[in-house]
């Protein structure tokens, strides 16, 4: 009896906790063992193999995937294409990706892979690498979107729609548009005067800062990760670009409730006629243009990101489409991938999804420019863009960058610590 | 108390005394096997659902994640560990990039372990307090007859009744710059963008959201208390606070104890609401924020800090139940068999 009573309560304890605490634990074994340069292990299976197949992506926001397969369904009604719809948050769809791989699913033979993916799925092995008989034909695509699809010099997905921040300004303000950052940051004095807030971009700490602080460290001339991943954050151009940001808050050019903005926020404030400037993406245009509570419907335009002395760098949004090294049908997947990079399945993305293409060419297509107007800003914005850092670690590389620049931000500590932070930060994330 | 009400239950079968000793024998016997039986499938279930994950968790926790080789630029298998991962959170140390280990750099996971430990506890011990306190105020008024009670009941349950993750992005709107929270009291606060007002902001949210909770747990222990005792005590002289000091607490504590219990074991797993607020930003990163991000960048390594996590949350449940009495199954047999 008296053991007992000992043992209940701490039996109860130990169930109550762990019941408490099990879903912490999930998940599956490590990464998949590595193969050598060549084609071995399962990328080596299936070259030819022909055959149904399954589509992932996530949620089908604008339609635009259904009719696509539609149409290839009736074109090749032996190699039918099923659509494996995943929910609409960037995360989860990471995990199920993972969870699949992991499984060696060869059911999930192709899938939307988000550009900053794209490299640590194809280290772990599970990414067919698009050469020889799985190749496909790039020419003609922006240079940024091969980059952010290109990993140890190999490409291993096909870019199928891209992305890049354009400067939104009120042109009743200013009638030309800053082409440097200093020239914006001496704008800020019309701000001023009509008691708005000069410039916001996204800053608060989420993948959003990344975005933003990328943008000013490869603007100035500094990079995050060289070309080889490793961390190369540690310069003066660097520390030149993440201290234009840190500068501009310190003086209130960029306005104090900046800090809490992710893309939204920015466009409610730019639409309530409260910012001079503001950096975004190209789904802003629409809304600025047409929302019953916008009041700058007629008194903005678009320019590309200003830079040192010229167009700025900016990040590199989008996704690439990729092939499972799983697959049993990778010639009909093959198939599939030219057909989205394809120009008329392009086309197809920018009209119907507002999807920025990824062949040049669309950019200058007068019938998509008068239906979608910020594609000539977007074109120089996608050709000087940079890719956020190709590297197989990238939630911790984006992590060191999002926290330190935070920090600087908030003038918690110095531009050089946040710098110096930050490459120790990104190199501990690589040693393991 | 508790122990008296359980013998019988404990001793039932062999108490019974038959005519013939073989037959309790076998009653007993068959009784036994019968039970085990029954409990077969769910005694299975736990196995599946709870005790495979927790040992493959510790399992994996003493795996390495897998490493970049340099020279293939694949990911390779990372081979056993040791206590590796368990250092890595407790001393937060990193590894060089040269090899060996340094002081894990701010801006990584490592670096924030003890941080979002005491974040974890902070937020416990606070929003427990506030809720405990709260709750026991709405009980009472609850537990007073009243026209429109039942509206009041039902009405202290929204809260309750909305899923977490929408309370998040409620009160995510309602601290936002140009939020409610602002306009009602005129101020310029940025509640997301600067440590305390983040933590208060957190602490608000969830003590809208689970007070309720606590309220309605406080409340069936209150009903259990027969009016009779209050009788005679207003007749012996006793003041509404003796009342209340001497009759209301201390008949009330075993309800009080398992709720506040289960509100600790809750609040230290906290995540949906930082999560989304103020995604761990501003001194809120929690222990289970921590886990799910460092899933993303490992998953032994997760392991070993949701292993580190269930440990903890283990102590404190053990703590609670047999220092402070607080006793779920007890409770619930006596407050069945109290009527």
């Amino acid at each position: 009896m008296k053991s007992k009573k000992l043992l209940l309560p701490a039996a109860i304890a130990g169930v109550l906790a762990m019941s408490l605490t099990a879903c912490g634990g999930g998940g599956g074994g490590g990464g998949s063992a590595s193969s050598g340069g060549g084609l071995s292990g399962d990328a080596a299976n299936n070259l030819d193999g022909r055959g149904p197949i399954t589509y992932v992506q996530g949620k089908d926001n604008s339609n635009v995937v259904r009719p696509l397969i539609d149409k290839w369904n009736a074109a090749h009604p032996n190699e039918k294409v099923t659509f494996k719809e995943q929910s609409d948050q960037a995360d989860q769809q990471h995990d199920d990706l993972v969870q699949n791989f992991q499984a060696k699913n060869p059911n999930y033979d192709v899938m939307s892979v988000d550009v900053v993916w794209t490299a640590e799925f194809a280290a772990k092995g599970w990414l067919q690498p698009l050469k020889d008989k799985t190749s496909i034909p790039t020419d003609g695509m922006l240079d940024a979107t091969i980059k952010s699809a290109t990993y140890n010099g190999t490409l291993y997905a096909a870019p199928q729609s891209s992305d890049g921040g354009i400067l939104y300004y009120r042109s009743d303000l200013v009638p030309t548009p800053p082409k440097t950052w200093d020239e914006m940051m001496s704008m800020c004095s019309i701000a001023k005067a009509h008691n708005i807030g000069c410039y916001a971009g996204q800053f608060q700490k989420y993948e959003g800062l990344t975005v933003n602080a990328a943008e000013a460290i490869n603007s100035a001339g500094g990079k995050i990760v060289d070309d080889s991943g490793k961390a190369a954050v540690n310069t003066d151009q660097a520390k030149a670009g993440l201290n234009n940001l840190v500068q501009a808050y310190k003086d209130g050019n960029i306005p104090t409730e900046a800090i809490t903005y992710q893309e939204e926020q920015g466009r409610q404030a730019f639409e309530d006629g409260k910012l001079l400037f503001l950096r975004n993406w190209p789904y802003v245009y629409n809304l600025a243009k047409t929302d019953g509570s916008s009041t700058v419907k007629d008194t903005f335009k678009m320019a590309p990101l200003p830079g040192k002395s010229g167009p700025g760098a900016s990040s590199l949004g989008g996704h690439n489409v990729a092939m499972s090294v799983y697959s049993k049908n990778k010639a009909t997947v093959s198939d599939f991938l030219k057909f989205i990079t394809s120009e008329e399945t392009q086309r197809f993305y920018a009209t119907q999804g507002s999807l920025a293409p990824v062949l040049t060419k669309l950019y200058d297509d007068q019938a998509l420019v008068a239906k979608l107007p910020y594609l000539p800003v977007l074109k120089t914005s996608i050709q000087n863009a940079v890719p956020r850092p190709v590297t197989p670690f990238y939630p911790a590389v984006t992590k060191a960058v999002q926290d330190n620049a935070y920090a600087a931000l908030k003038g918690e500590k110095s531009v050089d610590t946040a710098i110096s932070d930050m490459q120790k930060a990104i190199e501990s994330a690589g040693a393991k | 108390m508790s122990t008296e009400l359980q013998k019988p239950k404990t001793t039932a079968g062999g108490g019974q005394k038959l005519p013939g000793r073989e037959s309790a024998d076998r009653k007993e016997a068959t009784q036994g096997r019968w039970a085990y039986t029954l409990l077969a499938p769910s005694l299975v279930l736990l196995a599946i659902v709870i005790i495979y994950p927790v040992i493959n968790a510790i399992v994996m926790s003493f795996q390495k994640d897998s490493g970049l080789d340099a020279t293939t630029g694949f990911f390779s298998e990372g081979g056993p560990a040791g206590f590796d991962n368990y250092i890595h959170w407790l001393v937060q140390q990193c590894t060089a990039p040269g090899g060996g280990s340094v002081a894990c750099p701010p801006g990584t996971l490592g670096a924030q372990f003890w941080d979002s430990m005491g974040t974890t506890f902070f937020f416990t011990l606070v929003t427990v307090a506030f809720e405990t306190v709260l709750g026991f105020w709405m009980a009472i008024i609850m537990a007073r007859a009243f026209r429109g009670r039942s509206l009041i009941r039902a009405a202290v349950l929204v809260p309750w009744a909305i899923p977490t993750a929408v309370t998040a992005k409620l009160w995510f709107f309602i601290f936002a710059f140009e939020g409610i929270a602002n306009k009602l009291f005129g101020t310029q606060i940025l509640w997301t963008g600067s440590e305390w007002p983040a933590k208060w902001a957190i602490i608000i949210a969830d003590v809208w959201k689970t007070t309720p909770f606590m309220a309605l747990l406080i409340l069936a222990g209150l009903q259990l208390i027969p009016d009779e005792v209050y009788e005679a005590a207003r007749v012996d002289g006793a003041s509404t606070w003796q009342r209340f000091r001497l009759i209301t607490l201390p008949l009330v504590r075993p309800a009080l104890m398992v709720a506040i219990l289960f509100r600790v074991l809750d609040a230290l797993r906290m995540y949906d609401l930082p999560a989304i607020m103020t995604q761990g930003a501003n001194g809120t990163t929690t222990l289970s924020i921590l886990v799910v991000q460092q899933i993303r960048q490992g998953f032994n390594t997760a392991a070993a800090l949701s292993t580190i996590t269930f440990l903890v949350i283990f102590l404190v449940a053990f703590i609670f139940v047999r220092f402070l009495g607080a006793n779920a199954v007890d409770a619930a047999t006596s407050s069945g068999k109290a009527k």
